[in-house]
């Protein structure tokens, strides 16, 4: 680089200018852009929605309850982790519990939600992902585990036999990307769309 | 199983970066020494009026940093307030005052500190012409400051030159952050990030209930929020929310994407100074500080300590099934070692010492490796102090790479050391020493009781003053003083050290060398396992010193009761 010193003042309507130029960048031109780009992929673009007789019923990859107007589980349906978006698997309030590892109100709350599964689904050990919030609140999978957990109780509500629930269950565990990127899932939307399907 | 895919996915991590982060710190080096300029930036340099091939001393490089980020304020803090009148706004209202003031600080700090919820606060405009404009340059002047320093240390002939801030941003945006991003968007997009403007859609479910799916320009947002270690998320959950950061295979690229800029700018340096064993000493230190913090992290969230994590048979509290306990422990670790603070699991939620050990990650001074830019920096000091105090040891003038570190320069160092812990330790006191300051946080703002709850207040002012950006979020932190100490925490964190680190290469840069590259000098060899070691010791001691007091009486308190 040449060797010319630059001692003049700073000119702020230059670097307001600036601001200015980048900001055209940064929003219009660079988000236009992607946006543009999304057209290409328009099911990711719009929120992988997945659709049940002929409707859309959500994203496959936003978490939703299956619950009755007071909350409770509906027990002809496999059930989400417990949510802390708003009252639950609210798509417009995201978030996580924030309650601390030695919390007394999680405790008693993770307690309680364990009381709750052995009543509906029977004895036996509960997973962690079933008495948990997940960190989004909006978390569509659970573990495969909890998924064979519900297995019976779904049946029998639906009278089904349980080898076909199980069956269908044991279909929809999706592996980690690659086989090995993160845990294996259950998708609940994806699973109760194939249940209701099976009933029909 | 866990073990053995965990395994592969680190595999697949060091291969990404090595395969990524190689050709751009060489691409880095050459934008930030050619003479050649685009056309297009030569459009904007006209455009604007600046001179692209005068030089400038540090003060001037300084006022110029300053002036754009002290207008980029004044800017976003406008944006907000004009929220009700602008488009695609969701019919949002106004962000008051307070909170105002403080995002405004927060994302032109590059710390994204969040003390709203995006969704029920910011509508698309404010995201977009607001954030995403800082996200950009808060980046590109973090690189920028330290190139300076870089090239001071490069320098010979005691000019006094340190480069052309406007070039320096100019060509950070145009050839390194604006294409890497768009680059990075189109990945998110493939792996299931949104990119549209539909608003919040209702529809109704199996059930016959009603579920909302929100819309948003989310993936454009993401790639820059990670890209340049910003880390404000979109949504409120951050990249834990299933449209941030949707797949295992989206959570890899995430971590790729908020560590290779860090960890090619320790190659660049090398390349720079002509000699790369120094590159690669620089890297070896960070990696080693990165493997040591992230093996803790990850160890203690799969011990699974803690009352409530143990009732539940596993830390699975604010985690997402997709990414289990070893791949949310991987990103918070990163996160916070990168000074991105974007989080894919809710850290409060995490077990008492894994918690605290993100919070360490920060204390370390966000250099292993870093945000973008100021990782460079921030390791570059603590080498030098390094160099200073080894110099002490064996009795010689100390010297790195042939400058010679004399009163003057240890001054800035010292400084620079100092600045981040006397910021969170004056916050953190003045939280708990004014009477009425302290009566509100514990009413209002804390939400877990005990000393987890006086965790969340320290890991607030310790990702204020390093410009990290994450929260034990389970704090109201939009308060009056939380909003305006932690605003001002965010400020000092970002913009006393800025300056002691332009003045210091402005320094180097006045002092005429006439060593070979690469030669040893002063006794001190700087590139070999030894000095690495000692960097390291220096990282960690410095910390540890600093923190240990303060951290006994939170997370330490509660994970050893």
């Amino acid at each position: 680089m040449s060797s010319v010193i630059s001692r003049g003042p700073v000119r702020t309507w230059s670097v307001a200018l600036g601001l200015l130029v980048l900001t055209t960048v940064a929003t219009i031109v660079f988000t236009a852009v992607v946006t543009l780009i999304g057209l290409v992929l328009p099911a990711q673009a719009n929120g992988s929605l997945v659709t049940s007789g002929g409707r859309v019923v959500g994203s496959a990859l936003i978490g939703q309850s299956f619950t009755d107007a007071k909350g409770d589980a509906l027990p002809q349906w496999f059930q989400s982790r417990p949510s802390a978006a708003g009252d639950g698997y609210d798509g417009g309030a995201s978030s996580g519990s924030n309650l601390g590892p030695d919390n007394p109100d999680l405790v008693k709350a993770i307690d309680e939600r364990k009381a709750a599964i052995v009543r509906q689904d029977g004895p036996g050990a509960v997973p962690a992902d079933a008495v948990t919030a997940s960190g989004s609140g909006l978390d569509p999978h659970v573990s495969e585990a909890y998924a064979l957990r519900q297995v019976d109780r779904v049946a029998q509500a639906r009278g089904l036999s349980a080898a076909r629930v199980r069956a269908l269950v044991e279909q929809h565990v999706q592996a980690p990307d690659l086989g090995f990127l993160g845990e294996p899932t259950v998708n609940v939307l994806q699973l109760n769309i194939a249940l209701a399907a099976l009933a029909r | 199983m866990d073990a053995l895919r965990f395994a592969l996915t680190l595999l697949t991590l060091v291969i990404a970066l090595v395969a990524i982060g190689w050709p751009l710190s060489t691409w880095m080096a050459r934008t930030y020494t050619t003479d050649r300029d685009w056309l297009v930036e030569r459009g904007v340099y006209r455009l604007l009026g600046v001179d692209a091939r005068a030089q400038q001393r540090w003060p001037n490089y300084l006022r110029g940093v300053l002036a754009i980020s002290v207008l980029g304020v004044l800017l976003l803090y406008g944006i907000q307030r004009l929220q009700a009148v602008l488009p695609l706004s969701l019919g949002l209202p106004a962000v008051p005052e307070g909170l105002a003031f403080n995002t405004a600080i927060s994302f032109v700090t590059n710390t994204n500190w969040q003390s709203y919820s995006p969704e029920l606060t910011l509508g698309y405009t404010a995201q977009l012409a607001g954030l995403a404009v800082q996200n950009f340059l808060s980046a590109a002047i973090g690189m920028a400051v330290a190139i300076t320093l870089v090239r001071g240390i490069a320098s010979r002939g005691g000019t006094g030159v340190i480069g052309n801030v406007w070039v320096d941003l100019v060509r950070t945006l145009s050839r390194i952050l604006v294409p890497g991003a768009l680059i990075a968007a189109v990945v998110l997009l493939a792996t299931g990030v949104i990119q549209n403007l539909s608003g919040f859609q209702t529809v109704q479910t199996l059930t016959g209930g009603t579920a909302t799916i929100p819309g948003g320009p989310v993936a454009s947002q993401e790639a820059i929020k990670l890209l340049g270690t910003n880390g404000g998320g979109f949504f409120n959950a951050n990249s834990a929310h299933p449209f941030e950061n949707p797949t295992g295979l989206s959570n890899l690229f995430e971590i790729v994407l908020m560590l290779v800029i860090p960890f090619a700018l320790a190659r660049t340096f090398g390349l720079m100074v002509g000699d790369r064993r120094q590159g690669r000493a620089v890297l070896a230190a960070m990696i080693t500080l990165y493997v040591l913090c992230t093996a803790a992290v990850t160890a203690l969230e799969v011990g699974g300590a803690g009352s409530a994590t143990v009732a539940a048979g596993g830390a699975m509290e604010g985690k997402e099934q997709r990414f289990g306990v070893l791949w949310s422990a991987l990103f918070g670790s990163t996160s916070t070692l990168t000074s991105t603070g974007a989080v894919n699991s809710m850290h409060d939620s995490y077990t008492p010492l894994g918690g605290m050990v993100t919070m360490l990650d920060m204390m370390l001074g966000e250099l292993a490796p870093g945000g973008v830019g100021s990782g460079l920096y921030g390791f570059l000091m603590i080498a030098i102090l390094a160099v200073f105090l080894a110099g002490l040891m064996i009795g010689r003038t100390p010297q790195y790479l042939g400058k010679k570190i004399a009163g003057r320069e240890i001054t800035f160092v010292s400084l620079y050391v100092l600045t981040t812990p006397t910021v969170i330790l004056a916050g953190l006191g003045l939280t708990f020493a004014i009477p009425g300051v302290t009566a509100d946080v514990a009413k209002t703002s804390i939400w877990n009781p005990g000393p987890h709850g006086f965790s969340e207040v320290l890991y607030a002012f310790t990702s204020a003053a390093n410009n990290n950006g994450s929260a034990f979020a389970g704090l109201t932190a939009n308060t009056p003083w939380l909003n305006a100490a932690l605003g001002a925490a965010m400020w000092l964190g970002r913009y006393l050290p800025i300056v002691f680190v332009l003045a210091l290469a402005g320094s180097f840069a006045s002092q005429d060398t006439h060593v070979e590259a690469g030669a040893d000098t002063g006794g001190l060899v700087t590139h070999r396992p030894q000095f690495v070691a000692l960097a390291v010791g220096t990282v960690l001691v410095v910390a540890a010193l600093t923190y240990l007091p303060v951290l006994a009486l939170g997370p330490l308190a509660e994970g050893l009761a």
